[in-house]
């Protein structure tokens, strides 16, 4: 266990509009009541306060973990105050990011309730002569169920807040839990979103604030050559024009530099920045362009590359095959576009630095704002409002370093809010992929070779300059982990070099990973006339559970846990493919003259999941989307009703991805801007229907946030060709013009 | 000097009359329930009612709302019980929440204009509104929940 027993110290309330974000002053220090750690308070009139340490971003984070510890400590959700952690180390990894808020710290969180529920037991007990053991805490209450008695927690705080707590709890036997795997736990934001007042990162208001629009270099590695700020400093309400230094590579979490209009309402520093004249220093990134440089990466997956994997003698073993399929896939960069752009509000005064920001990451957000300001992180209090969207965007906190430093420089309160034209030209993309795969099958038409190839610029080059290789981490996502039931494998990464910042977005390296196998095995299938269901069972191999001998591998990061304790274990995955396509009807699918079916498998994040995609033709002759099945197996699920809204959105998301969203460069600049280039899945385009199904076990749990996302694409592309029998190896469709 | 209604109560305000009313509501005023997503009329996350119509606040200037009834999610019920924003919760749509005062105020004036829409009103209505966290099935499912229990006797 984790947990530091200090009393929690920092934690006011600033309550805003019903979201209470954690701030500077002692929300319950002075106040008598029990603290046994850093997530749980007891007032002495026997009021719960529990700490949501994780950002709220949709995924309803703070409808879930507080139910984990409120179901140990025996509280009554409904009456729990939640408190949103502002960033501190005292609460362990709080970046909320790689699905991993349940999937990481259940334990932790049960723990600190436990610790919470055993002090007012043995409280309890001693008022009533018992021993602790037979005690039990449920609803607000301590109960001693052999005597009938029941006392509430207000009764026993203050002798329970006298006693130590314990250094090893017991934890509630799973038929005790009253919310922790309930389908119905309360959505605690709903109704403060549905009135607007729900707090966001740009709805903080402080006295004097101004307001930021910043000006970057179009182009990764150039900076700020000369400006004039005259025009612009004209506009009524304009206050200041400030020009932020320029960030060295690795670029990492360093705001981009460039000019910052400051006034005093947004729409003012909009239109200074419009008047602004600037010119840029040359930057060797001005060369990148899409087109060119994706045949590039189809000429690096055409030759050897570097050996991510390997089992048996796949070179060979293709050489001799007595027929080969091969083909090649190609997917495009990404913009997170959450919908609210980055944005963050920073007041340095006295030495201190007071941010509220819409960020994943609160204690990243630290030490950038130290960076920017020269200030200790430890003077740097992070106040984390709701999100309005993240997918991994808002886990790099440089505009929160441009809100600190602007504030520093001119002594008054800020708020940066990127545009959307900001938010999407300068993004961190999601990668830009090429793979190949290759497969030989024998003389009896067995499977007995796989080759695959792929190339990316990688989340690495953010942290190492001119880094063109994935990383380990990056690599286990599909490729590296994905069970190969072939007697010759062999699966290789080539060198692409970045030349915009690259990041994770939900669901990260899956996203081509899954697109290439699960195409792959469709063509497979069509090449082998087998049923695709078959095929890919079929590449899966039966039930067991994979070593890193079988996968050909050395080590395997397996998302930061160790494969005992989350095996590869493909019984769970052929679950999930036997699942979904019972919910679709997919034996029965040739009877539907007007649809065409697809199907994808893919694991990530500890989470399988399968979707089967039916797609027709509208009366325009477009692919429209029109039903989708999912199941998943993330284990052990806490919140089943967020999840599976995170599954439902993850289908959009997907279907955004297959369908429509990409950006190009020119000269190193983005070609998309706002939403009109930049096109995202709209309610039209949503299936008439999405069904999920999520799978019911006491299995350690996964993570949902991400998972959904990965097979959506490849399932849709693979139904487009049961449909019409055309094959397209690229996404976004509406390049095909089908869409 | 502009005069402005929101919600019912009056305004006398000194701002340029070219500011988009997304501004001035939440600048000016501190009205931050509407949202700021795209400035373009691409996303609706900004969307008001301006004499019952749903306007993308973000492309009107404010000289357009003076002297006409502005309603922003504020005043879109005077307790939150709107019957959108009651299946809003109760059906858990929204996801991180940011598009989805702009999503009730779309609906909001669907329903009055048009109380029994077919599902290919609902989605044509709501075209204009984008949810990057993809809760378009459930906001569906939500305004033909109010629909329909409107019909009923
Ligand atoms: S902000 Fe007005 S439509 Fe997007
Ligand atoms: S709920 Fe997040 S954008 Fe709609």
């Amino acid at each position: 266990m984790t947990l530091s027993r200090r009393v929690f110290l920092e934690s006011l309330g600033l309550s805003v509009g019903g979201l209470l974000i954690g701030g500077g002053g002692k929300l319950w220090a002075q106040t008598s009541g029990l603290s046994p750690n850093v997530f749980v308070h007891i007032a002495a009139d026997g009021v719960v306060t529990i700490v949501c340490h994780r950002s709220e971003m949709g995924q309803g984070v703070r409808s879930t973990l507080p139910a984990i510890i409120a179901d140990e400590l025996g509280a009554d959700l409904t009456q729990v105050r939640v408190l949103q952690a502002t960033g501190h180390k005292k609460y362990g990894d709080q970046n909320t990011d790689g699905s991993s808020s349940v999937r990481r710290r259940f334990d932790d969180l049960r723990m600190a309730g436990a610790v919470g529920r055993m002090m007012l037991c043995t409280a309890a007990a001693r008022r009533w002569g018992v021993d602790a053991k037979t005690c039990t805490t449920e609803g607000g209450f301590v109960m001693h169920t052999p005597s009938k008695r029941q006392l509430a927690f207000a009764d026993v705080v203050v002798a329970a807040a006298r006693l130590k707590p314990p250094t090893s709890p017991n934890l509630k036997p799973s038929h005790q839990r009253r919310y922790i795997g309930s389908p119905t736990l309360p959505l605690l934001d709903g109704p403060a979103i549905a009135t607007g007042k729900a707090v966001f990162g740009a709805d903080v208001k402080l006295p004097g604030l101004l307001t930021a629009v910043m000006l970057h270099p179009p182009v990764l590695g150039s900076s700020l050559a000369s400006y004039d700020a005259s025009r612009a400093l004209a506009i009524r309400g304009v206050r200041h024009v400030i020009a932020l230094p320029t960030p060295q590579p690795p670029y990492k979490f360093q705001p981009l530099g460039g000019l910052a209009v400051v006034a005093d309402n947004t729409w003012a520093a909009m239109r200074g920045r419009k008047a602004l004249v600037a010119t840029w220093s040359p930057s060797d990134n001005a060369s990148y362009e899409s087109s060119s440089y994706r045949a590039e990466q189809a000429e690096t997956i055409r030759k050897a590359c570097s050996v991510v994997r390997s089992r048996g003698q796949a070179d060979e073993a293709l050489g001799s095959a007595a027929s080969r399929i091969e083909a090649e896939y190609f997917m495009p960069h990404l913009s997170h576009a959450p919908m609210e752009p980055p944005t963050a509000t920073a007041h340095v005064r006295d030495g201190k630095c007071e941010v509220w920001a819409a960020t994943q990451n609160p204690q990243e957000s630290q030490n950038v704002v130290a960076a920017a300001t020269g200030l200790a992180p430890t003077d740097v209090t992070v106040n984390v409002t709701l999100l309005g969207g993240g997918f991994g965007r808002k886990s790099k906190p440089d505009y929160v370093g441009e809100a600190a430093f602007l504030s520093q420089k001119i002594g008054a309160p800020v708020r940066v809010q990127w545009t959307r034209e900001d938010d999407i030209r300068h993004d961190y993309f999601h990668t830009t992929s090429a793979q190949r795969l290759e497969a030989g099958l024998d003389g009896e038409g067995k499977l007995v070779a796989w080759r695959h190839r792929t190339t990316f610029p990688p989340i690495a080059s953010l942290f190492t300059d001119g880094a063109a290789l994935g990383r380990e981490g990056e690599l286990a996502q599909g490729y590296a982990d994905y069970p190969l039931d072939i007697p010759n494998v062999r699966v290789e990464n080539g060198p692409s070099k970045a030349h915009v910042r690259i990041g994770w977005l939900r669901s990260v390296n899956n996203i081509h990973s899954a697109f290439g196998i699960n195409c792959f095995i469709d063509e497979l299938a069509a090449a082998r006339r087998v049923d695709p269901k078959a095929q890919l069972l079929e590449v899966l191999g039966p039930a067991r559970r994979v070593t890193l001998e079988e996968l050909g591998v050395e080590k395997l990061p397996n998302y930061g846990h160790a494969l005992e304790e989350y095996p590869v274990d493909v019984a769970r995955m052929r679950g999930v493919i036997e699942r979904v396509t019972a919910m679709a009807g997919w034996e029965a699918r040739t009877q539907d003259r007007e649809r065409g079916y697809g199907l994808a498998f893919h694991k990530s994040f500890q989470c399988q999941t399968a979707i089967v995609v039916a797609v027709k033709k509208s009366r325009s002759g477009k692919i429209k989307v029109d039903e989708v099945w999912l199941a998943a197996d993330a284990g052990l699920v806490v919140n089943r009703e967020r999840a599976q809204a995170q599954m439902e959105g993850a289908v959009l998301f997907g279907m955004s991805i297959a369908m429509y969203s990409e950006v190009t460069f020119k000269n190193g600049v983005a070609e998309q801007l706002n939403f009109d280039g930049y096109r995202l899945a709209r309610m039209p385009d949503a299936p008439r229907a999405i069904h999920v199904d999520i799978a019911t076990n006491d299995e350690r749990p996964g993570g949902v946030g991400e998972p959904g996302v990965p097979p959506v694409a490849p399932a849709i592309v693979n139904a487009v060709f049961a449909l019409t029998g055309e094959r397209i190896r690229e996404v976004p469709l509406s390049r095909a013009g089908v869409v | 000097m502009m005069q402005l209604t929101i919600n019912g109560i009056p305004h006398e305000l000194d701002v340029d009359p070219e500011m988009p009313l997304l501004w001035v509501l939440r600048d000016i005023l501190g009205m931050t329930g509407t949202k700021y997503g795209c400035g373009e009329a691409l996303c609706g996350a900004c969307t008001v009612h301006i004499d019952g119509h749903a306007v993308r606040s973000c492309v009107t200037p404010v000289r357009r709302a003076s002297a006409k009834a502005v309603t922003s999610i504020e005043g879109l019920s005077p307790d939150g019980n709107h019957p959108l924003q009651r299946a809003w919760t109760e059906m858990g749509v929204p996801q991180c929440g940011f598009c989805q005062a702009g999503q009730l105020m779309t609906a909001a004036a669907l329903l009055k204009k048009n109380p029994r829409p077919s599902p290919t009103d609902i989605d044509r209505s709501l075209a204009g509104n984008l949810c990057r966290c993809g809760a378009y099935n459930r906001i569906r499912a939500a305004i033909q929940k109010v629909a329909d229990e409107a019909k009923q006797p």
